[in-house]
């Protein structure tokens, strides 16, 4: 996982309520068995007509989406299947950050996990903040995941939450499987004193 | 001194922390880790990647469900891609050691169906799953939610999670349900209140006599959709309902073993005056049957109801989301959902598609015949129902009805297999999403019981089920 350290970025609006992760990456593109080339899933209907051609009006196609890094997105973005396939499909396009007022839980978690950042801010700084970039696709934000601020045009700095334990692992570039197989002890021991139940499964 | 009153969730909690170092969140032990095809096969290539072996076998179960066709099993898969996943599954689970309930398997059948059906699901357990729907097992009162692929690999090396303890929400459902309405409609309802990311960042607890009154297989279709809600799991606490259920199936405790479960499910239930951080309340008796007019399943009225305007939508955001859906499902505002014209009926998926479910559809559909403009698929959820639904004669039922009888699967609930609507088409559909081209690009669903839906087959339009009882 690469680190993520600060990041400045022209911002791409899709400030869309509760967009699921069939949005993001329809279910018809899951019959895959690896992560290779997911970026030409992401949003996929939304961003193709039926003859397969680009819509001039959705967003990411247009010039400001290319080599931005920061997609601001409306509310409990990413609701939904579990999938994985969201996240690997939005860092894929070239995401490192998303900014929002709130995220589904299990989205979020993915994301964190792949390097990806979800960013909470309040609804007002949201709300400022989407105005600027739809007048100006050119305006700039800066996030700084060690002090765990973003950085609005017009030169506000707004803090975001985000758990120490994942901070410290995106900062690193580490993913948290190594942690957790440093346990293996504790585990071991939890399991010693917490019998199997009777019947072992067997097909 | 007494023990602070506990919460169904806090014990199991509690009882499942393998370690907890600060500022990092608790290790937690998985009793039972559900796999299918389509979540897992990047999370086994890394162990490959990485030389780590399954740490625990013999508590991890898979199935296959999402991409099997739903028809004549013998005949090979069409679809190149989804052959190559159902083969990638079954090589896993060979080099990794996993039991595997696969396509030859008289137990195959959606993942969340074939857990309670073996009796793997037990109170108290923790219980994940590649697949946010895996809510469906907290009717058992276990903890059980959905994780994404990375979280699926660190469970086959670990057996664990890293998880932060969540918020409790009690939903206390009371009051009793009128002939036509189903748990289907108190989930859809509740959703349609809380909003879909009203349960974010929470655990839900059903409780209240209406709840106690279901059945499991009631139960499991409320708990189903907590996710639907936003919120990370469902669980009602365990009672003799739940303990009936479970005694017998093959992977039960037996005997002596049994009576020591029993009582150790038994303490299980939250206690007497345990605190919850949020509750809302929900009057059964006043509920009538639900459906969903939106692309997302917080967007549902009661039947008799019209599809809400936007001036009566509380901000523009909101308003803007429900003009994009109308949009999309090319719907009127202000104007009732009854009487809408159907493509599709579809009664199946992991919500809906138990024994239970399937004859209740019957008995609507029994001496009638379907509109013969509407297809109607009816996919039971596992072999087992299958062939119980076959003993009982239900399948005669359907296809005497101009219903399509299918093998076991996911189906058009998430359109991966084939099975699926056509742009531009309307579904009445058992299922759990309504989300754009869930059910086929350009689809449109609308959700809602297998009672509205069988009587919407019948009709050939959104119907009232309560003219048919
Ligand atoms: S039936 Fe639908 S919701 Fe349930 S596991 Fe299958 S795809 Fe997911």
């Amino acid at each position: 996982m690469e680190p993520f350290t600060r990041l400045t970025s022209r911002v791409v609006p899709l400030p869309n309520e509760n967009v699921d992760t069939d949005q993001i990456v329809p279910a018809r593109f899951l019959k895959v068995t690896d992560k290779a080339g997911m970026d030409q899933y992401l949003f996929c209907d939304w961003r193709f007509d039926a003859e397969g051609k680009p819509r001039p009006d959705f967003i990411l196609n247009q010039p400001r989406a290319h080599g931005a890094k920061i997609l601001l997105v409306g509310a409990n973005f990413g609701t939904g299947s579990s999938r994985e396939h969201a996240p690997w499909a939005l860092v894929a396009f070239g995401f490192r950050a998303l900014v929002g007022t709130t995220f589904a839980d299990i989205f979020r978690n993915n994301s964190l996990k792949n390097g990806l950042l979800p960013v909470s801010i309040s609804p007002a700084d949201h709300a400022e903040l989407l105005s600027r970039v739809e007048k100006d696709p050119d305006v700039e934000i800066t996030i700084d995941l060690s002090s765990q601020t973003v950085t609005l045009p017009g030169g506000k700095t707004v803090s975001f939450p985000i758990d120490n334990f994942s901070k410290q692992c995106l900062l690193a570039g580490v993913d948290q499987l190594g942690y957790m197989l440093k346990q293996a002890a504790k585990i071991s021991e939890y399991e010693a004193s917490h019998p199997q139940p009777v019947k072992t499964i067997s097909a | 001194m007494a023990q602070k009153p506990q919460t169904l969730f806090e014990k199991i909690w509690d009882r499942h922390v393998v370690v907890e170092e600060p500022d990092c969140p608790a290790v937690l032990y998985i009793d039972l880790h559900l796999v299918h095809e389509v979540t897992s096969p990047q999370a086994f290539q890394a162990l490959r990647d990485r030389g780590i072996k399954l740490r625990q076998p013999s508590r991890t179960v898979a199935t296959i469900d999402h991409s099997v066709p739903t028809t004549d099993r013998s005949l090979p898969i069409a679809d190149a891609m989804a052959a190559k996943q159902i083969r990638q599954m079954e090589t896993n689970c060979r080099e990794f050691g996993v039991p595997l309930y696969g396509l030859d398997s008289p137990h195959q059948g959606i993942v969340h169906v074939i857990g309670p059906e073996l009796g793997l699901t037990q109170p108290g357990m923790t219980i994940v799953c590649g697949d946010s729907h895996t809510a469906t097992h907290g009717a058992f009162g276990a903890l059980a939610f959905g994780v994404g692929t990375t979280e699926v690999e660190h469970v086959l090396a670990t057996q664990c999670l890293l998880q932060r303890k969540p918020q409790t929400f009690e939903v206390r459902v009371d009051g009793q349900l009128h002939p036509g309405v189903t748990a289907k409609d108190i989930i859809l309802a509740l959703i349609a209140q809380i909003g879909v990311g009203g349960g974010v960042g929470s655990v839900l607890e059903y409780t209240g006599s209406t709840i106690r009154s279901l059945s499991m297989e009631a139960r499991m279709t409320v708990c189903n959709m907590s996710i639907e809600a936003g919120s990370k799991a469902g669980m009602i606490s365990p009672d003799d309902t739940t303990f009936q259920y479970i005694a017998g199936r093959e992977y039960a405790p037996q005997g002596a073993a049994w009576d020591k479960a029993l009582s150790d499910w038994k303490k299980l239930p939250t206690d007497e005056g345990a605190r919850f951080d949020r509750t809302v309340t929900l009057d059964a008796a006043k509920l009538e049957p639900m459906i969903t007019y939106g692309t997302n399943p917080g967007m549902g009225v009661p039947i008799s109801a019209p599809i809400p305007t936007p001036e009566s939508m509380p901000d523009a955001s909101s308003r803007n989301a429900l003009l994009q859906a109308l949009r999309y499902m090319d719907l009127a505002p202000g104007k009732p959902l009854l009487g809408h014209t159907v493509d599709v009926v579809f009664i199946g998926s992991c919500t809906n598609s138990r024994i239970s479910d399937l004859r209740a559809a019957a008995e609507v559909l029994k001496g009638r015949k379907v509109n013969p403009k509407v297809r109607v698929l009816v996919v039971p959820g596992s072999q087992e129902i299958k062939r119980q639904a076959e003993r009982e004669g239900l399948h005669s039922v359907f296809q005497a009805a101009g219903c399509e009888w299918r093998e076991p699967g996911c189906s058009m609930c998430i359109a991966m297999n084939g099975d699926e609507l056509k742009p531009g088409q309307y579904s009445v559909s058992t299922s759990n999403r309504n989300f754009e081209g869930r059910q086929g690009k350009g689809g449109r669903t609308f959700l809602a019981s297998p009672l509205t839906a069988a009587a919407s087959a019948i009709e050939g339009r959104v119907a009232d089920v309560r003219r048919f009882l």
